[in-house]
């Protein structure tokens, strides 16, 4: 499939997958994470349930420290 | 017009002072006479949220309460510790003090016409939304990463029309010019340069921590005025 993550197209080789899965595949930690998908917040409690596919704007924040 | 006083340390105190309201008014006036009216009268019926008072959120509040923000909620559950001096803006004698008292002393001082509502308690995913529900903003001023995250999920999820403005990748010595503000989405602003972590840098510096807190102010204050897309 193929979606809109962070302002860019990715292609990714499932047809879809979980919050879960997807931040697995790309390598970030979910604890450190804030992800919008279509706008919307996904809270880390269903990141194993909410489901992204073809075509859906995905926006995942990279949490650092220091403040 | 009216601004609500908390306990008062300066010469709105003094006896002669029996209208404090009145004072406090004209005060207003002229403490805002170098920035647009009609942008202070936005400001003045503002609430913003500070979640975490340290290097960023000192500064956060300070900057809104000296433009003339009329309501700040100041979040944290810590105590001052001498570490923070070096880029948290308490004093010497302040070391050991609850945050939010020590900031809400500091901030009345300088700007009585600000309501400060200091709360001294741990800011959770699950309790973020009672402490922030009148901000129409709210600024994510934590130190952890981990907090960061938790915060935004808790306040996007429980006061959908809330603008969260959070933070990420400020610390170490790199180039103040690599700070930037991201729109994530209509609600969702982040201020950094995305990367630098404060376990894999230099550590935690005024000048840069600065920069991005005046960032996180400055877009509170677009937001405010009505200019930010």
């Amino acid at each position: 499939m193929k979606i809109r993550l962070n302002g860019q197209e990715r292609i990714l080789p499932n047809q879809r997958q979980t919050v879960g899965e997807l931040l697995t595949f790309l390598g970030v930690r979910p604890e450190r994470v804030a992800v919008e998908v279509n706008g919307e917040i996904v809270s880390p409690e269903h990141f194993n349930s909410f489901m992204v596919y073809d075509g859906d704007r995905v926006e995942i924040v990279s949490f650092v420290g220091g403040g | 017009m009216t601004f609500p006083l908390r306990e008062s340390r300066c010469f709105l105190d003094h006896p002669m002072n029996r209208n404090s309201d009145t004072i406090s008014s004209e005060i207003h006036l002229h403490v805002h006479d170098r920035q647009s009216p009609a942008i202070t009268e936005r400001l003045r019926t503002a609430c913003v949220g500070i979640a975490g008072c340290g290097g960023l959120g000192t500064v956060v509040a300070e900057v809104l309460a000296r433009a003339g923000i009329g309501k700040l909620i100041i979040v944290d559950h810590d105590v001052i510790e001498p570490s923070n001096l070096n880029r948290q803006r308490y004093t010497i004698s302040q070391i050991g003090m609850p945050k939010v008292k020590a900031l809400a002393e500091n901030l009345t001082a300088a700007c009585p016409c600000t309501n400060i509502v200091p709360v001294r308690e741990f800011i959770t995913a699950e309790n973020c939304a009672r402490i922030f529900q009148p901000c129409s903003i709210v600024a994510e001023c934590f130190d952890s990463a981990e907090r960061k995250a938790a915060l935004v999920a808790g306040l996007r999820s429980a006061l959908p029309s809330c603008i969260v403005v959070a933070t990420s990748g400020l610390a170490g010595i790199g180039p103040g010019e690599l700070i930037r503000t991201v729109r994530v989405s209509d609600r969702f602003y982040v201020v950094g340069d995305m990367q630098s972590d404060m376990e894999q840098s230099e550590g935690l510096f005024a000048s840069r921590v600065g920069i991005a807190a005046s960032m996180q102010a400055h877009v509170i204050i677009r937001i405010i005025a009505g200019v930010q897309q």
